[in-house]
């Protein structure tokens, strides 16, 4: 991305050579996403985040339509909100954090136009069976096009398989490796799309905007390099969050997995830990280097209390102590050893009493 | 050197409470309490007042973390004290702040992390006394919040540092301006933190408990006037009173919110000589004898005696403290204990 963030900076919708260079970037870039997601290049657009993608999609479905949106109620806020935003209806999940189809199906009709399922949550890291959810959908709402915000999913599952039943899928690069401030949203041809934001009409009339050009390009090649990689880093990937979540469980007493490890993302790890609030154990953690998270921070930074784990019907107070450790491309076996000696020693620490004759 | 972790709401004061103790060579951390609100709150605890106290400790180059207590603080601060209002009582929601979330909560965690102390801004000194350590007034007077503080004892004051409290507030801001820190010429705090100005208390609460218009009645027990919601009317409170053309003289002296009636009469009527009180609260055991007493975060200290029912006598009678508002007990400029008004 370096050459587009400095000798070459021209804007692409020119009409210069330094422009058609940094156009053909773009449109380069534009064939390797499609390639990736199973879809054609002029079904690729670019915008500037997973946030934007999952806003672009449901308000643009709802604007060019007038119908009824649906999530289940794991969704991502960046769905949520929006679906919330237009009246749309937000079903239930299974204990184990998946779709409930028979609330998904009740709350189906002729009416709605866009069902949005996540690929994989990225807090229980539960993998979605968009399939599934296609057929309830084929069945109850023959009107509505599926949309899904990939942006955790990306990472763990064969994406061009799965996104196969859905007509919209949202990326951002920086969960794979590329910069923040760029991604997409895949459009399948026919897909309803009203324009959410209007100006110099780039990416086919769908998303005005001048491209940041640097952030397509490194984000098509660090999908690409994720594609490359996925199968081989999965099952490394795998083993190691076995090694951990063994060892976790084994060392802490009162800790358990938030869903079954089949049917979850291979380098996620979300573990409920009883009488203790995540909030003080990630300060310990970080004092250990240990890098985690709660739930998923609000703009404050403070730490929310999980939406996710909420419906999945874990009560408010257990949710306080949940943690969620993700791996990565970079994570290596030293740094799971390291988990495993931080985390239980933090652990016993907060639930050793300080201040004697509390209230 | 100690391990000291430092309540910084964003304001100046804990600004430069973090600052000092900098300066002081302790091993320093910052953290926010997200207690109430969302990203439009213009009251405490909004993003852009964590976004001040985060960019003060980057510049004082200490760690920053965010607590979000808003369960805790929702359960024992902000219903009690709507369900105070529904019973007619008048009540303080940063004394309840103090004692169960900074005081206790945060506390308990903050020893739990590993640190040997919590620090805030509030205008207070922790003294050391042959006796041990007391709690004692702000070093400025008219920012002294010793009162809002009477429920810590000499354990908790062990495990306490209050850096700003030998400060005036024109010095503490003298100081922000030195530091450059962001937070210098912020605007004080004003009132209840979860209430903002543009709503008001009485929307705040009438979004929470029915508020009924009452009946004015004077002594004799004749009708006066009207009141448009008996549950936020305070003893003393003269303002807000329907009373046609007798207002000038007459001060609410009793509010019966289940008949909905508020008793009106002259301020001699507001005069007492006792105080009954409830859930004592004692620097170290409890005191019996000559003490001076405060009924309001600025009020002035009036002598009285504490009986062994842990009763207060007024040596003049003093106007009435309204329930539910704070007794708070002095021996000098050191705080003894205190206690609620029945």
């Amino acid at each position: 991305m370096l050459p587009y963030l400095t000798d070459e900076f021209a804007n692409p919708s020119g009409a210069h050579t330094m422009a058609r260079r940094s156009r053909a970037a773009i449109e380069e870039a534009r064939d390797l996403v499609a390639a990736e997601l199973g879809f054609g290049p002029h079904d690729i657009v670019f915008t500037s985040g997973g946030t934007e993608s999952d806003n672009l999609a449901i308000a643009g479905v709802v604007a060019a339509t007038g119908g009824g949106v649906v999530c289940p109620a794991t969704e991502h806020h960046a769905v949520l909100h929006p679906v919330e935003g237009h009246g749309g209806h937000v079903v239930g999940v299974t204990s184990d954090g998946a779709v409930d189809l028979d609330a998904l199906s009740d709350a189906l009709s002729e009416e709605v136009a866009l069902v949005s399922v996540m690929l994989v949550n990225n807090e229980s890291g539960v993998i979605a069976d968009l399939g599934a959810v296609r057929s309830v959908m084929d069945e109850r709402a023959p009107n509505a096009v599926l949309h899904t915000d990939a942006v955790q999913g990306v990472n763990w599952v064969d994406v061009a398989a799965a996104v196969a039943p859905a007509d919209l899928v949202s990326l951002s690069g920086h969960k794979f490796g590329g910069p923040k401030g760029v991604g997409v949203l895949a459009v399948r041809p026919g897909t309803p799309l009203s324009a959410q934001t209007l100006g110099g009409g780039q990416e086919a009339e769908r998303r005005s905007g001048t491209h940041n050009t640097g952030g397509i390009v490194a984000l098509a090649h660090a999908l690409v390099e994720l594609g490359a990689s996925r199968d081989t880093e999965l099952s490394r990937l795998r083993s190691l969050r076995d090694r951990l979540a063994d060892g976790l469980i084994d060392a802490i007493p009162d800790c358990s997995e938030t869903v079954p490890r089949q049917g979850r993302a291979a380098g996620l790890l979300q573990l409920v830990i009883g009488g203790l609030e995540s909030e003080a154990l990630l300060v310990l953690l970080e004092k250990g280097d240990v890098m985690a998270s709660a739930a998923s921070s609000c703009a404050s930074g403070a730490m929310d209390p999980s939406h996710v784990l909420a419906a999945m019907g874990v009560d408010r107070v257990a949710a306080a102590g949940s943690l969620r450790l993700s791996l990565g491309w970079c994570t290596e076996p030293w740094e799971i050893d390291q988990a495993l000696e931080v985390i239980p020693s933090a652990v016993r620490q907060l639930r050793t009493p300080a201040m004697m004759g509390r209230r | 050197m100690s391990k000291i972790l430092v309540a910084m709401s964003g304001g100046v004061d804990s600004s430069v409470a973090a600052a000092r103790l900098v300066e002081e060579g302790h091993e320093v951390a910052g953290v926010t309490l997200k207690l109430w609100g969302g990203a439009q709150d213009s009251g405490c605890c909004s993003v852009s007042d964590v976004d001040d106290a985060r960019r003060v400790a980057q510049q004082l180059d200490i760690d920053h973390y965010v607590f979000n207590y808003g369960d805790a603080f929702t359960e024992f601060v902000v219903d009690p004290y709507v369900r105070a209002h529904s019973e007619g009582l008048t009540p303080n929601p940063c004394v309840e702040c103090n004692r169960h979330i900074k005081f206790d909560a945060l506390l308990e965690r903050g020893l739990r992390l590993g640190y040997d102390a919590i620090a805030t801004g509030h205008h207070a000194r922790r003294v050391d006394t042959p006796a041990g350590v007391r709690l004692a007034r702000g070093a400025d007077p008219a920012k002294d919040q010793s009162y809002v503080l009477y429920m810590l004892s000499a354990a908790q004051l062990e495990r306490l540092r209050f850096p700003v409290g030998s400060l005036t507030k024109d010095a503490v801001r003298d100081e922000a301006t030195r530091l450059g820190l962001r937070t210098a010429d912020k605007p004080d705090s004003q009132d209840v933190c979860f209430i903002t100005s543009s709503d008001g208390r009485r929307r705040f609460l009438g979004e929470r408990i029915d508020l009924h218009p009452g009946e004015l009645i004077d002594e004799a027990g004749d009708i006066v006037g009207t009141v448009d919601a008996v549950e936020l009317v305070t003893i003393g409170q003269r303002k807000g009173l329907d009373l046609g053309g007798n207002a000038a003289r007459s001060y609410a002296v009793a509010v019966d919110t289940p008949r909905r009636r508020v008793t009106v009469g002259p301020a001699s009527s507001l005069l007492a000589e006792r105080v009954e009180l409830v859930d004592h609260s004692w620097t170290v055991s409890p005191v019996v004898g000559a003490i001076a007493a405060q009924t309001s975060a600025h009020g002035s200290p009036c002598p009285a005696t504490l009986t062994d029912r842990g009763e207060l006598l007024w040596s003049e009678p003093q106007r009435r403290v309204a329930p539910g508002q704070m007794v708070v007990f002095y021996d000098g400029d050191v705080v003894v204990g205190g206690a609620t008004a029945a």
